[in-house]
């Protein structure tokens, strides 16, 4: 047997859409991270409820990951297609696992020197259970491979069916076990990929993006949530809406992405902070809420997981192609801000500033994922979600006090150095009802079409947006600072291009990462500055058009020395970075 | 007991821009009317409108007004309302605004119930924009945009307040304002979405419909042996127009829920008032659990 390896590996669950990989997959992964394991669980399923090749790739490891990894070392396929399909992807010595109904051409395996042998995993869920259970069996079996002990799987068994009775918990259990003794016993001894408990390893979290921009927007006061269903999106909505009633989060699951995006503006008009989340084509429908919102200065927050375009595009699958569309969305000029967490960490704190950004400027915010970051699942140590690090700023909102203090009437849309007017709230002090138009409007809020009126007016709100520039944060560098090559990215293609900087440095060669979270207003000498300390820049996006590069170039002039773009709705793993590297073109749109 | 107000509470110092003689006009003082008889001062309420002739009238009273998006005035006002459910909440917009471009919202609030009052200035035309069809023109109406007259139906919101689920269904004439701030307080007063048609004539663009082709047909329910609660009834009220043209509460259910009364997330606190709360003490530890579900 080749050396053995500990703690360092990836498998891949496969199977048709109604299969439950995608259930059993985020089991086997909470049962690593118990283990004391760092774990990067990605999703890839297709939108339809049944039929079509749905899988998860599971990467493990006693250190954090930001990203899946190929090859893959160990793989559970519920079908012959799962072996076809991800046949390229494995090791050499890589085994596979797969129910004994089906046969496949061992050819192509033994070319690769892989192993895939049949288990006669249907007949033990039978024989413990029913066959409903063969996937645990899969996973048992998995377990036994890999020698991983079985304790973990028990426990999330428990936890997971508890509700279905303890029969069901009981016969889970049986087949699970006797599954792992089986493959233990015919391949353990010789496989070389091992995974044991680490000692000592602190109590972890499996978390996704949606679920920590949630957690963030709920302890940054977030109690209004308005919506309308949308993948990659809706789990924010949805994990939001099934909080125990005390968090007091009220949510509306509206008749379309307009009501969605009016009725968190009409939330957060009285003074509440309320929040909408979508994707893409959602977006398309909020533009004109968008508009609005500026004009009127409401603060309103809206989570745009991106997925691929256009139209209806690719539903379930990644893409980073809405940077121009959000800066630019609704006609005419009106401040907004744009902000994009690259990891699950940073989608806590984006979910809690984006309301304090939006309060201080009183202007829409942005913020902005993608499928990868939005529904992969990652193991987080318990305090990397800190919730005495948030805190709530609600700008010049005016207090009881200083409404009492108001001598000159109110003026909501008050001409200051900063532009932000002192606010008030409908309904909080007879000193302060006011109108706010759609139209353009004077200090007060009432219509005005005057040619100094509108200029000053106009002035006034952009000059927010020169105001909210000083504080937007510079990008974020990783690696050492002078490297050969940096990878300029966005958002969530931060993990892989953080791994594939950790790849190429480790052999020898030298590379680093420049990752912009605040990408609207742009902070444009701090964005300059930190270009021009790079010896090659090469921007690695999810999209055809390098939508990053171009907004570098727009506000620096500074034009990247290449770009990397993958639009096929698969998230960039590290190898392709690598490989990439050298390949990438210089136009800005993707070869 | 509520203290009456004076309605002048409500005047404000903007210029009007409607033409003279137009029916938004009555509607202005049918609102003040209506929420200072009420009791409701200025501050208390918030006015929200769309965009159209008639829109604009938040903007000519002195309240908490809200001049939003074509269409938009429902959700932004159901939301404002489930935010501070203190506020009395209040929607004006036109008929193009509210049956055409917000005619989906429109629906959804009839069967959704939010506690607002909304105020249709139904003029049949396209005001603002100088006179094209709207969804309630009749057919066969002749408008810049329908030179050989209207194809499609005129719609008809009363019954498709009433096949929605609407609770309170009214309809008052411009040329009435006194009965018309009646059914605007008795809407306020509803608990429920309330809806209130109001025939309300464009001088200027719909030489049709004018106040004597109104005032011919209009006649009040109240006069007749009419029980609002019957919904036979007011389905059959809700399709008189050609010679008879029903004014006053066409429907109204009793003692149905609001939308906001079957939030469970808002006993105990409204989305405002929880982040004062919050805001004074945000209580991280009270989230700390929520973590529990993610081992
Ligand atoms: C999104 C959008 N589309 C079109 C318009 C142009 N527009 C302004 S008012 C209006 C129709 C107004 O009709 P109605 O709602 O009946 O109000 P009225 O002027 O008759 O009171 C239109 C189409 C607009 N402002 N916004
Ligand atoms: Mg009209």
């Amino acid at each position: 047997m080749a050396s053995v390896v500990t703690n360092d590996m990836s498998i891949v669950i496969g199977g048709d859409a109604g299969q439950g990989v995608e259930s059993s997959g985020a089991g086997f992964c909470l049962s690593f991270a118990r283990a004391g394991l760092h774990v990067f669980g990605m999703q890839d399923y297709h939108s339809r409820i049944r039929g079509g090749h749905n899988f998860y790739q599971i990467r493990l490891s006693e250190k954090p990951r930001l990203s899946h990894s190929n090859p893959v070392h160990l793989l559970i396929a519920l079908t012959p297609e799962t072996v076809r399909l991800h046949l390229d992807q494995l090791a050499e010595g890589a085994a596979g696992v797969l129910p004994e109904r089906f046969e496949i051409d061992p050819a192509p395996l033994e070319k690769r020197g892989v192993r895939v042998d049949t288990l006669p995993l249907i007949r033990m869920a039978e024989e413990h259970g029913n066959r409903v259970m063969a996937n645990t069996a899969a996973l048992g079996a998995a377990a036994g491979i890999t020698e991983f002990p079985l304790q973990f799987m028990e426990s999330v068994i428990r936890d997971n069916f508890a509700a279905k009775g303890q029969q069901t918990v009981d016969t889970n259990l049986k087949v699970a076990e006797a599954a792992y003794g089986l493959a233990r016993d015919r391949y353990g001894a010789d496989f070389p990929y091992k995974l044991v408990p680490v000692d000592g390893a602190p109590r972890r979290m499996l978390m996704n993006g949606n679920q920590a921009l949630a957690m963030g927007a709920l302890a940054g006061g977030c109690r209004f949530v308005s919506a309308y269903p949308m993948t990659p999106a809706t789990s924010i909505f949805e994990w939001l809406s099934g909080l125990p009633r005390e968090y007091g989060v009220v949510t509306k699951h509206a008749e379309d992405e307009i009501a969605a995006a009016d009725m968190a503006i009409g939330a957060s008009f009285v003074g509440a902070r309320g929040m909408t989340a979508t994707s893409g084509g959602g977006f398309c429908l909020m533009v004109e809420a968008l508009g609005l919102a500026a004009m009127t200065e409401v603060p309103m927050v809206i989570m745009l997981a991106q997925r691929g375009g256009p139209s209806n595009g690719l539903p379930t699958r990644t893409e980073q192609s809405d940077l121009l569309f959000a800066i630019n969305a609704s006609h005419g000029e009106s401040p907004r801000i744009v902000t994009a967490p690259g990891t699950v960490e940073e989608c806590f704190e984006a979910g809690w500033r984006a309301f304090n950004l939006a309060e201080k400027y009183q202007c829409p915010v942005v913020v902005m994922t993608d499928s990868f970051l939005a529904s992969t699942l990652r193991t987080l140590d318990m305090d990397a979600i800190d919730f005495s690090s948030v805190s709530i700023d609600r700008g010049s909102t005016l207090t009881p006090q200083e409404l009492d203090g108001l001598t000159n009437g109110y003026k909501r849309f008050e001409f200051t150095e900063t532009g932000i007017s002192p606010r008030a709230l409908p309904g909080q002090h007879p000193a302060a009802a006011f109108s706010a138009a759609s139209d353009e409007h004077d200090e007060e809020g009432h219509f005005l079409e005057e040619i100094e009126g509108r200029r000053r007016m106009m002035q006034k709100r952009m000059r927010k947006l020169r105001e909210a520039e000083r504080e937007m944060r510079p990008p974020k560098r990783y690696g050492p600072p002078e490297a050969e090559t940096t990878l300029v990215c966005w958002g969530s293609s931060f993990g892989p291009c953080k791994e594939a900087a950790d790849e190429i440095n480790d052999a020898g060669g030298s590379a680093n990462v420049l990752q912009f979270g605040d990408l609207w207003p742009l902070p444009e000498e701090v964005t300059a500055a930190a270009l021009s300390e790079c010896r090659r820049t090469v921007t690695v996006e999810q999209n055809y058009t390098s939508q990053l590069a171009k907004l570098l170039r727009m506000t620096t002039g500074i034009k990247v020395d290449g770009t990397l773009n993958k639009y096929d709705g698969r998230p960039f793993a590290p190898e392709e970075i690598v490989a990439g590297l050298g390949k990438e073109v210089v136009s800005g749109y993707a070869a | 007991m509520v203290t009456r107000l004076d309605p002048k509470l409500f005047d404000a110092t903007t210029d009007i821009t409607w033409c003279a003689g137009c029916g938004d006009f009555a509607i202005l003082k049918a609102l003040k009317l209506a929420l200072a008889d009420l009791g409701i001062e200025p501050y208390q309420a918030l006015v929200v409108s769309g965009i159209g002739c008639g829109s604009k009238l938040p903007d000519y009273m002195n309240v908490n007004a809200y001049l939003t998006n074509h269409g938009r005035p429902l959700p932004i006002a159901t939301a404002a309302k489930l935010a501070n459910p203190d506020l009395h909440v209040i929607v004006t917009n036109g008929d193009g605004d509210s049956y055409g471009i917000g005619g989906n919202h429109f629906v959804q609030s009839c069967r959704r119930n939010p506690n607002l009052t909304h105020i249709v200035e139904n003029n049949q035309i396209y005001g603002l924009t100088k006179g094209q069809y709207s969804p309630t023109s009749d057919k066969g109406f002749v408008t810049t945009t329908s030179p050989d007259g209207a194809i499609e139906l005129a719609f008809n919101p009363l019954s498709v307040a009433l096949g929605a689920g609407a609770t309170f269904i009214s309809r008052a004439f411009a040329g009435e304002p006194k009965h018309m701030a009646g059914l605007i307080a008795q809407g306020i007063q509803h608990r429920g979405y309330a809806l209130i048609d109001v025939l309300q004539p464009c001088v200027t663009f719909n030489r049709t419909n004018t106040y004597d082709w109104y005032r011919k047909r209009v006649y009040h329910l109240e006069d007749e042996d009419y029980d609002p609660s019957d919904r036979k009834a007011a389905w059959e009220k809700a399709h008189e127009w050609e010679e008879r043209i029903p004014l006053g509460v066409l429907y109204r259910v009793e003692g149905a829920p609001a939308y906001e009364d079957q939030v469970k997330a808002l006993e105990g606190g409204s989305p405002l008032s929880r982040l004062d709360d919050l805001v004074k003490d945000p209580r991280p530890q009270q989230y700390e659990r929520l973590k529990e579900r993610f081992t």
